[in-house]
């Protein structure tokens, strides 16, 4: 370039990015224009037209259904117990990691940590700090507080007690024992409220978790099954995966509605909650099977000769050597399986009637206070919010373990 | 000289071909012994309730109606699954080749250099792709279709060729031939196109000269369709509001326009990654060579990355097609007749639930299965082709 006065850096930046081409000229315009109606709209719409009154009224039953009054603190009990084991569980992996100088977090100071928390779950936080603020009673506010110093606790605990070093007679009960905090937070849950009565955003939330845990073991059975030398293992999981995988998940939802009780007695057929999960179960298990089976041909060869030459016992070679890295290498799939449950848990209101966020946030339309004002996108809208909010953190953390397993890259 | 091969049999416990046989029956078995006592479950039931267990329900009256389809109450349940198959292929097919457009139009969006389409095609994906599909269904026929367009009285009719309200949607369309004959023209058309464009482009491999061979192809197409157009006597015909009807044009339901539009939304958002993440994929001296050759971006887009990119994008894309047509079932929910309604439907008025429901599955389950066969072949074929 000849041009005696360099031109500034934004009109050098606009010239590039906007007005390459007349055509580009044209395409900046037109979306530009779009862009900005599409933005005034949305605005207008949050800030001035839409009436949110409904969601703050409703927030309750949006959250977790008709789920009785007297019995709420037990979901702030059990959230505060939940966080300080996910603190502590932050805390041991962290722990773990400086012991073997894998840490990436000890170089960074406490600001820069905190701020790149921030980054990461800032969306997350500040729309829990939305729904705290729509709420009128200071329960969620002592839970919420509760929760974060819980996790700080958590983490404190967990970074201490993962330094120490601990006997095998120890360890092994003192693991189970940690393990089964979730599920005890479970039924002391359920001593309260069953889980057929469970509705809402709770719903959804726990049908997922419940289904990506419990549909581990089949899951992993199947891709082990699939890939199996032997020929009939082989062809009923090939069949189990491929039937699954063709079927919709609606149409399993509709069948688990109205025919279980011809394939189960009348004594044990469970309630709908649980037929919604059994469902999601089976389901993302024929899934999940080609994920670890992704898994398992990403191991080199050289792993399993290597074991065997170890003379480990074909167990021992499975267990050790090739399903940890076979799993830990397709973390970010499952995560991505994860978030496709999570949003498909809101099929289960249409399917089996459960009334789960989105079930409720069509009911409460037809609230006396609200019917026939067409407020259906207001509540569409939040439960999309949350459900969005949900997804694209998940996803956005899976991209960032994606990148630090280095998956693909080695 | 010879070592004499000494072939011990170890004893049947310790053979690992006895071993793994007897492990796979044992599994057999467990998996047997626990449908067996599903089955005998169901025998049971149904014996005590009387239900039909074989598909004698396929020959009853259908006794309910589809809407907007001149399907009489006692033609046979069997022609009320053909007629919801039909509606989920009709569903399934359109929306196939509009997601197929759309994402990719949004994938190499997420590519531009121009600022504001690359910001746009982002936030698109990234809000819709995290979006329960149902929520995206649900507003758009409750909130968007049933809510935000007129009824029809005071329907919008934009320019007079089209209807817009809540009771439908009347677009153009043609009249006076059959469906057969514009299908025949327009396979006539794509078949000439494609052996001229052949043609062309080997005499301007031999000779040199420019093949123009979309213009002589594309020509070949206009000429055959007009002609044939008026050869058949076909007509345009543009929809009006008579009454509280639309009459004239085509009229388009609103549940499948609410499922066609969430469909082709959602999933244009999920190809629009694949499509992105396969042009990310060609290597990035192909471009640089299309470059040196002075071709201009968009040729280099569209005849030098974009090919080589679909040929990566294959295998998830047919993914994205099945799930698009699992998708479609969940327009039971919204009154849109397709395979999954009406076995519902049928089931709701005494067909036996777990026949009806086990071929609704079968034809999914082949549906896929056909999918997949295709997606297989299209990937060998190009994969062959280029290489």
């Amino acid at each position: 370039m000849t041009t005696s006065a360099a031109p500034r850096p934004a009109a050098v930046w606009v010239k590039r990015n906007l007005f390459r081409s007349p055509f580009d000229a044209v395409l900046t315009v037109v979306f530009g224009l779009l862009a900005v109606y599409v933005t005034f709209q949305l605005v207008r719409f949050v800030f001035v037209t839409a009436r949110w009154e409904i969601i703050g009224t409703n927030l309750k039953l949006l959250m977790v259904g008709n789920w009785t009054m007297i019995h709420l603190p037990r979901i702030a009990i059990a959230m505060i117990i939940l966080a300080v084991w996910g603190g502590s569980i932050g805390g041991l992996i962290h722990a773990r990691q400086v012991r073997r100088g894998t840490s990436t977090l000890a170089e960074m100071s406490l600001p820069t940590r905190t701020g790149d928390l921030v980054r990461r779950f800032g969306i997350l936080i500040a729309t829990v700090l939305l729904l705290l603020l729509l709420t009128t009673t200071p329960g969620p506010w002592l839970m919420a507080a509760g929760a974060v110093v819980g996790a700080v606790l958590g983490r404190v605990i967990g970074g201490v007690l993962g330094r120490l070093h601990y006997p095998r007679p120890v360890a092994v009960p003192g693991a189970l024992v940690f393990a089964a905090i979730p599920i005890a937070m479970y039924f002391y849950l359920i001593d309260a409220v069953p889980l057929a009565e469970w509705e809402g955003f709770l719903f959804n939330i726990f049908a997922a978790m419940a289904g990506i845990i419990l549909c581990f073991p089949l899951g992993v059975l199947l891709a082990l099954g699939r890939r199996s030398k032997m020929k009939l293992l082989r062809l009923m999981s090939t069949a189990y995966i491929e039937i699954v995988r063709g079927s919709p998940l609606f149409v399993l939802l509709l069948l688990a509605n109205v025919s279980l009780e011809f394939f189960v007695p009348s004594s044990i057929a469970p309630s709908k909650p649980v037929r919604a999960i059994v469902t999601f179960t089976l389901f993302t298990a024929a899934y999940l099977a080609e994920i670890v089976r992704g898994g398992l041909q990403s191991i080199p060869r050289g792993q399993v000769e290597a074991a065997r030459s170890l003379g480990l016992s074909p167990v021992t070679q499975l267990s050790r050597i090739v399903l940890p890295q076979a799993l830990r290498n397709v973390i970010p799939a499952q995560i991505g399986q994860f978030i496709s449950l999570f949003k498909d848990t809101t099929l289960a209101g249409l399917g089996l009637g459960i009334l789960d966020m989105l079930a409720v946030s069509e009911a409460i339309t037809q609230q006396p206070d609200f019917r026939g004002q067409g407020l259906i996108i207001e509540t569409l809208a939040f439960t999309a919010f949350l459900f969005w909010v949900g997804s694209f953190t998940m996803s956005r953390e899976s991209q960032r373990l994606e990148r630090k397993l280095g998956v693909g890259t080695r | 000289m010879t070592t004499p091969t000494v072939t011990v049999r170890p004893p049947p416990w310790r053979n690992v071909r006895v071993l793994s046989w007897v492990f796979q029956l044992v599994v057999f078995a467990v998996v047997a012994v626990v449908f067996l006592w599903l089955y005998g479950n169901y025998e049971e039931n149904v014996a005590r309730t009387g239900i039909p267990t074989n598909f004698d329900f396929l020959d009853n009256p259908t006794s309910f109606e589809i809407p907007g389809n001149d399907f009489s109450q006692t033609q046979p349940v069997r022609d009320v699954l053909v007629e919801g198959f039909l509606n989920t292929l009709r569903v399934s097919v359109v929306g196939i080749v509009l997601a197929t457009i759309l994402g990719t139009l949004i994938g190499i969006g997420r590519l531009s250099r121009n600022w504001v389409v690359r910001r746009i095609s982002t936030v698109y994906v990234e809000v819709v792709r995290n979006v329960p599909l149902l929520i995206i269904l649900t507003f758009i026929f409750l909130g968007v279709v049933l809510q935000a367009l007129p009824t029809i009285q005071e329907a919008w009719t934009p320019g007079g060729v089209a209807v817009l309200s809540n009771r439908g949607i009347g677009v153009p369309w043609y009249e006076g031939g059959s469906g057969f004959q514009l299908l025949l023209l327009a396979v006539i058309g794509l078949v000439g196109w494609w052996a001229i464009a052949r043609w062309r482009r080997g005499v301007s491999g031999r000779t040199g000269e420019p093949s123009r061979a979309g213009l002589y192809g594309g020509g070949f197409f206009l000429a055959v369709t007009i002609g044939g157009w008026f050869a058949f006597g076909f007509g345009v015909t543009t929809p009006v509001v008579a009454g509280r009807q639309i009459a004239g044009g085509m009229r388009i339901d609103p549940s499948y326009f609410a499922l066609l539009v969430a469909l082709v939304v959602y999933t244009a958002s999920h190809i629009a990654e694949i499509v992105r993440g396969s042009i990310q994929a060609v290597p990035r001296g192909q471009e640089e060579a299309a470059r040196a050759l002075a071709l201009s971006p968009s040729q280099r887009m569209w005849n030098v990355v974009l090919p080589q990119a679909m040929r990566i994008a294959i295998p998830p894309l047919g993914n994205q097609y099945l799930n698009l047509i699992k998708n479609s079932s969940l327009g039971a929910g919204f009154a849109y007749f397709e395979l999954t309604n009406v076995t519902r439907v049928t089931v709701g008025n005494g067909s036996p639930a777990v026949p009806a429901f086990t071929l609704a599955l079968a034809i999914y389950v082949g549906l896929s299965l056909l999918t997949s066969v295709l997606v297989n072949i299209a990937n060998r074929r190009f994969i062959l082709v280029e290489r």
